[in-house]
């Protein structure tokens, strides 16, 4: 099935030899596989859906090529490398481990990641961390609109400008962007950078491998916290009588 | 004399001597709701479902046997119960011995005891339960033999681990009781532990999302689907759950996306806390629903391949049984099951009255103050619900329920359940003879279909 490539020893899947499904079910076996090949390749993508989606395992592995959607997705421990663009939902739900996407990434880039790391290295489309519940997620281009909508815990660091509707409904997750924002969404509010916010953009960029961006260059956006609550007003007849 | 008319919602009549009309239009409940209104600026929330009559199961009656068809021994020919679910694409289906299934309800809403208690009911009774907006609790996986583990738009403890626990996986796109609406969990029950599931700050007024976070439409739906499948290795049922609405389109278009089976919720099914406007003006009937989604598997030659799970105001055998006439494989329950737990239990009426209702009315249920200790997160309440006992009381209404779904289809002379057919119901109405595609008793006319 798979071809072990002896001067990296890197596993080789061809994905235009091999099916999808014997591609996903080698990368799922390795978890439960001590022997298993820890590196991986994946060759000849051509644009196909759930490309190494639930991983389970430190595996390492290098897309050669542009992926569809939901590539990576749910990842488990992982260190996903994608050599092209990503269609919908790259690493979505993404607990642990690490996405990185060398082009660009369609919408919902990171969508409800709950830990580890997505770099994209171009620029995400619109809904970019979408629900984020607590992985990092760095892009050294653009996002489009509403980036990190409703997102509630992890961070968001945008190079490059933001889209319109930043932010909306925002819970806890922490937003830098170091470029322009279009708008920002109901409840987004700009912060004050302070210092340990540059170190922490610090720590994240050097663990998305940019380095020539200077942490100090963001502002930071989080939510200003109205729409927590209900607002409920208690206006007792009597009391609203004109007198 | 007359007698005073009795109000309808039970108090003391009008005394007549004063000759007052209420309003039809105006009527007491409409003044209350503008009053409450103008004293708090937010719409109402509340549990359960749609309170206002629609054309329901009671509209229908089943035609038994007689000289034309024979009936079966009630206590002595086999009536078969067991479905199975998720027999198109997954390795894995569900097979369950009887046809009627625990909707979910998400942890949150209810209390870990009260999760433990239906996965006790569940399994005694050889059926399935399911997780809910809130993601899965381990009492609930430990006490579920078959757990469906629901994929939702806020996606709230979404995890792989859990996603390969379940038995099944259910991509909820809506809810009977509020089609093209989200989640809510008001601050009072937004717990530690639901706050640390979630995700979300403590005691803030949640409300979720109404759309999935990484596609919209069918085309993304088919992908996702496929996405979810390759994560567990196909070995697990994708069921798609849809309000019923555009049922024919939705039904039709979840199938082709690839679900195995599809679950439909009519406008009367519960919720933990929806927009009492909501609840009561979107959406149709389950018994409207049904024939649509049938008829639109059957166009797609995918009627019993994609089995259909409908729930939406499921109390007994009868509506059981006529549910499956109509042509759904399974039923499933979410109200009937809280009240079989001990929800609005007589018992607790002095309990009610100091929060404001009564045993058979409490809705308040995102207050998280219920008196049974089901729709809590208040950990002394919870305390009061024993999982046991609540899973021991799930079993007896079940087993009942199935009981009088066989009664019923041995009548029709059934040796298994699912062969009721339409052919075996007439109506009662002619609204319900329109929606439900039979014919009106006592006559060959079904409107829309064919002449009196
Ligand atoms: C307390 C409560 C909580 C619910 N939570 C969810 C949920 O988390 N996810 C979901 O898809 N449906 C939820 N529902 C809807 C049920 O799954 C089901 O569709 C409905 O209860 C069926 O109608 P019935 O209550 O008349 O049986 C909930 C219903 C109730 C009563």
């Amino acid at each position: 099935m798979s071809t072990a490539n002896p001067t990296t020893r890197a596993e080789q899947v061809d994905l235009e030899l091999q099916t999808l499904r014997e591609c996903n079910a080698s990368l799922h076996a390795a978890a439960g596989d001590p022997a298993a090949a820890r590196s991986w390749r994946v060759l000849n993508p051509g644009g196909r859906h759930s490309i190494a989606a639930g991983i389970d395992a430190q595996l390492e592995v290098e897309i050669e090529g542009h992926v569809g959607y939901y590539c990576a997705g749910m990842n488990q421990h992982a260190a996903v490398r994608v050599r092209g663009n990503c269609g919908v939902g790259v690493a979505e739900n993404i607990m642990s481990g690490s996405v990185v996407v060398e082009g660009n990434a369609s919408q919902s880039a990171a969508a409800t990641g709950r830990g580890g790391l997505v770099v994209v290295r171009g620029d995400a489309a619109a809904r970019c961390a979408i629900s984020l519940k607590g992985a990092d997620v760095v892009v050294r281009g653009s996002i489009g609109h509403m980036g990190a909508f409703m997102a509630q815990r992890g961070r968001l660091v945008v190079c490059g400008d933001a889209g319109d509707a930043l932010g909306d409904s925002l819970y806890e997750a922490r937003l830098y962007v170091r470029g322009s924002v279009a708008g920002l969404g109901a409840d987004c509010v700009e912060k004050e950078l302070r210092d340990e916010h540059v170190i922490e953009l610090r720590a994240l960029l050097e663990r998305a491998g940019i380095v020539d961006v200077d942490a100090t260059s963001f502002r930071r956006y989080g939510s200003e916290r109205r729409l927590y609550a209900f607002d409920v007003d208690d206006a007792i007849a009597s009391a609203s009588t004109p007198r | 004399m007359m007698p005073p008319e009795p109000r309808s919602d039970g108090s003391a009549p009008t005394p007549p001597q004063l000759g007052l009309r209420e309003s039809a239009t105006f009527d007491r409940l409409a003044i209350h709701q503008i009053q409450r209104a103008a004293r708090t600026g937010i719409y109402d929330i509340r549990g359960g479902g749609a309170k206002r009559r629609v054309p329901h199961f009671d509209d229908l009656l089943l035609l038994g046997a007689s000289v034309s068809r024979y009936p079966l021994e009630g206590y002595r020919e086999r009536c078969g119960t067991e479905v199975v679910l998720g027999t198109r694409f997954a390795k894995r289906p569900l097979e369950l011995d009887i046809p009627v299934t625990i909707a979910g309800m998400s942890f949150g809403a209810l209390s870990a005891n009260a999760k433990e208690a239906l996965g006790r009911g569940a399994t005694a009774s050889g059926t399935s339960t399911t997780t809910g907006d809130g993601g899965m609790t381990p009492e609930e996986r430990l006490s579920s033999k078959t757990l469906v583990y629901q994929l939702l738009p806020s996606r709230y403890g979404m995890n792989p681990d859990d996603l390969r626990r379940a038995d099944a996986i259910e991509i909820v796109v809506g809810q009977g009781a509020k089609p093209g609406g989200g989640g809510m969990l008001l601050g009072q029950k937004i717990s530690d532990r639901v706050a640390q599931m979630r995700d979300l700050p403590r005691r803030i007024d949640q409300r979720s999302a109404c759309r999935h976070p990484d596609w919209t439409g069918p085309d993304d739906l088919e992908i996702k689907i496929e996405e979810l499948r390759e994560i567990t290795d196909w070995e697990k049922p994708i069921f798609v759950k849809i309000g019923a609405s555009r049922t024919y389109y939705d039904v039709a278009l979840a199938a082709k996306a690839g679900a195995d089976v599809v679950v439909l919720d009519g406008m009367q099914g519960g919720t933990a806390a929806t927009q009492d406007v909501f609840i009561e003006h979107v959406g149709i009937p389950l018994l409207a629903a049904i024939p649509q989604a049938v008829a639109a598997l059957e166009e797609l030659e995918l009627h019993r391949t994609v089995q259909l799970v409908v729930s939406g105001g499921i109390r007994s055998g009868a509506d059981v049984a006529k549910a499956l006439a109509l042509g759904a494989d399974a039923v499933s329950v979410g109200t009937a099951a809280l009240i079989a737990l001990g929800d609005n239990a007589p018992e607790l009426d002095a309990e009610y009255a100091r929060i404001g209702s009564a045993a058979g009315y409490y809705d308040d249920w995102h207050e998280g103050l219920d008196p049974a200790g089901i729709l809590t997160q208040d950990a002394d309440l919870a305390a009061r619900l024993d999982p046991v006992l609540g899973g021991r009381r799930l079993a007896n209404y079940l087993r009942t329920v199935v009981l009088e779904t066989q009664t019923l289809a041995r009548a029709c002379g059934k040796s298994h359940v699912h062969n009721l057919e339409p052919e075996d119901l007439v109506a009662l109405t002619i609204e319900a003879a329109a929606m439900a595609r039979v014919p009106l008793a006592g006559t060959n006319w079904i409107p829309g279909r064919n002449d009196l």
